[in-house]
């Protein structure tokens, strides 16, 4: 069934999502938005790994997928932690009221 | 690639410091509650020994260097240099923690279990051979030190330092995993010495893609050495992060980086060493120029070693511009001698700023040299290493970049590289200026006692300090020898 979609298809989703991630990190102010657009990055690199390995006849880019989502987890446990004490600290979630440190 | 997952007693050995600073740090977390309160310093000498046995391990491996889990880890003269470094740099980092713990009242186990696994991945990032290992590796290490960054909880400055090393930290890591992804879909291995031996193959593949994912993966370490454009969080970062945590991240995860990105760039990426040279050279102008004058403008010296640490990145990516043996070896002496001068400097401005690190402006080291002379003493000769003075390390590791650049016959960029040498010597004086020559303030006065903990470590990268600057070759033999196996 795969066969009949094109893998250049698969590997434009995967730089269009990436795209998105990077935009949203750019553009959005609200911190928590700004951590879901790295996780979306980041899977969308899995995207590009499943791809290639599919294309391969290899296993290893699947274990390599599965190498990022362990990471992308622990990132996120520490990165939630973080924004929380943000919010603790300062009851706000905009990025651009933490911003404490000039001259 | 062979189908055996079974580990071999080679293999375990030549991972040796990894397991022994995971065994230790995952053994000091358990550890807590058992030790609370009655010993908190026993982290810190539980911790030391950790490191010293690590860097037992790592010797002990280069006896019998060779590859381990089926090409994916490399241990060879290049990885023991960065691991023994790292390590090294965890024990300077380790020395002025005791006092500044106890001065903010913070927990010891975690602050300790924290930064061994952090060096636990640089060691790991030395020794990698593999795409997936780096970002492993750099993963565990990048996780930890955010942690560390933002281990004061309740203080605003902290706080606000994990945030952004942790937002952009992660944004840079997915630019390098899309690099890894690409190279994988176009060569099909990430392995760096297969993707060495295809890239040079007859049926090589297209160099545009490769191109873009050599791309990405310079912009994800750049942003992990705060190599400009990509330095913004540096000074943020290192200004609200605890000074013994900012000496460290100076120190550490970039030494680490630095190795990954020599050893990606020189050996999976050699063959198309003109392809990459120019990102390389621009990014190594713009840090040293921006770092530079970025630093003239500063008030807090926190902020200023900040810029100043940028500006360092430029200049060992001059080293990498050159593209040879000699400028991976100026690399490698370049990272100790800094490694060695930014942690005694940080560990100054440490002690100064006193509990709760209000003193952190330039104007509070007024009159240090009269109400603290070994204090001054000390900071003279780190601040005199990082202008590049002779005799100091700082001196040769500038000599030796700039002579590998005009080796390969990058005049201009040497010739620029100095004249930023010039421009930094203007801000460091500065420092030393205030020092000597004004009246002392209240910071200077305040007299926290020494403990020996702290003592030794402003003496040991003293010492490193002028042993690089007075008998370099010791250490750059060792690196020279070693440059030649990043092929």
């Amino acid at each position: 069934m795969l066969t009949a979609v094109p893998i250049s298809w698969f590997l434009t989703l995967s730089a269009v999502l990436f795209a998105l991630g990077v935009a949203g990190f750019v553009f959005r102010r609200n911190i928590i938005t700004v951590f879901m657009s790295i996780e979306l990055m980041l899977n969308a690199v899995n995207l590009s790994f499943v791809t290639f390995s599919y294309h391969q006849k290899q296993v290893n880019g699947h274990l390599y997928a599965f190498f990022v989502m362990v990471v992308a987890a622990a990132e996120a446990a520490v990165g939630l932690a973080i924004i929380l004490t943000i919010f603790k600290n300062r009851s706000t979630l905009n990025i651009d009221d933490v911003d404490s440190m000039k001259n | 690639m062979p189908v055996n997952f079974g580990a071999t007693a080679t293999d375990l050995i030549r991972f040796l410091p990894e397991i022994i600073l995971t065994v230790m740090g995952t053994a000091l977390m358990v550890l807590d509650p058992v030790l609370h309160k009655r010993a908190s310093h026993a982290f810190g000498h539980l911790s030391i020994f950790a490191l010293l046995a690590g860097i037992g391990g790592a010797v002990y491996a280069q006896s019998n260097p060779g590859t381990a889990f089926g090409g994916m880890l490399v241990v060879d003269g290049f990885a023991t240099y960065f691991r023994v470094l790292v390590m090294v740099v965890g024990i300077l980092t380790i020395l002025p923690s005791y006092g500044f713990l106890a001065r903010q009242q913070a927990e010891t186990s975690e602050y300790h279990a924290l930064l061994l696994f952090s060096i636990a991945g640089q060691c790991m990032m030395a020794a990698a051979n593999d795409l997936i290992i780096v970002f492993i590796g750099l993963e565990i290490s990048s996780i930890s030190s955010y942690v560390l960054a933002g281990y004061l909880r309740d203080d605003k400055r902290s706080n606000e330092a994990a945030l952004k090393y942790f937002l952009l930290g992660s944004f840079a890591t997915a630019f390098f995993l899309y690099g890894v992804a690409i190279t994988y879909g176009t060569v099909g291995t990430v392995n760096l010495t297969a993707i060495r031996a295809a890239l040079s193959g007859a049926d090589a593949p297209p160099v545009v893609f490769i191109t873009l994912a050599a791309a990405l993966m310079f912009v994800g370490l750049g942003f992990k050495v705060s190599a400009a454009p990509f330095q913004v969080w540096a000074p943020d970062v290192y200004q609200g992060a605890p000074t013994p945590v900012a000496a460290f991240l100076s120190a550490g995860p970039k030494a680490a980086a630095f190795a990954v990105f020599l050893r990606i760039f020189l050996t999976a990426f050699g063959p198309i060493g003109a392809d990459w040279l120019p990102l390389v050279w621009m990014a190594a102008l713009l840090s040293m120029t921006v770092g530079n004058f970025a630093a003239l403008m500063q008030t807090n010296v926190k902020r200023m070693l900040a810029y100043s640490s940028i500006a360092h990145a430029g200049y060992v990516l001059v080293a990498l511009t050159a593209q040879s043996d000699t400028g991976t070896a100026a690399a490698m002496f370049y990272l100790a001698a800094y490694a060695f001068m930014n942690i005694g400097a940080f560990a100054v401005v440490s002690h100064v700023s006193g509990r709760g690190e209000r003193y952190q402006n330039i104007d509070d080291l007024a009159g240090l040299g009269r109400k603290q002379p070994m204090m001054a003493a000390m900071l003279t000769i780190f601040l005199l290493s990082l202008i590049g003075v002779p005799l100091t390390g700082g001196f040769f590791g500038k000599f030796y970049i700039f002579k590998a650049a005009l080796e390969s016959h990058l005049v201009w960029l040497a010739v620029l590289g100095l004249l930023n040498s010039a421009v930094a010597a203007y801000y460091y004086l500065r420092i030393l200026v205030m020092v000597y020559m004004h009246e002392p303030g209240e910071a200077a006065g305040q007299t926290e006692p020494l403990t020996p903990g702290f003592r030794l470590a402003l003496i040991l990268p003293a010492l490193g300090t002028l042993f690089l600057g007075i008998f370099p070759t010791w250490v750059l033999d060792c690196a020279g020898k070693s440059a030649t196996l990043v092929k």
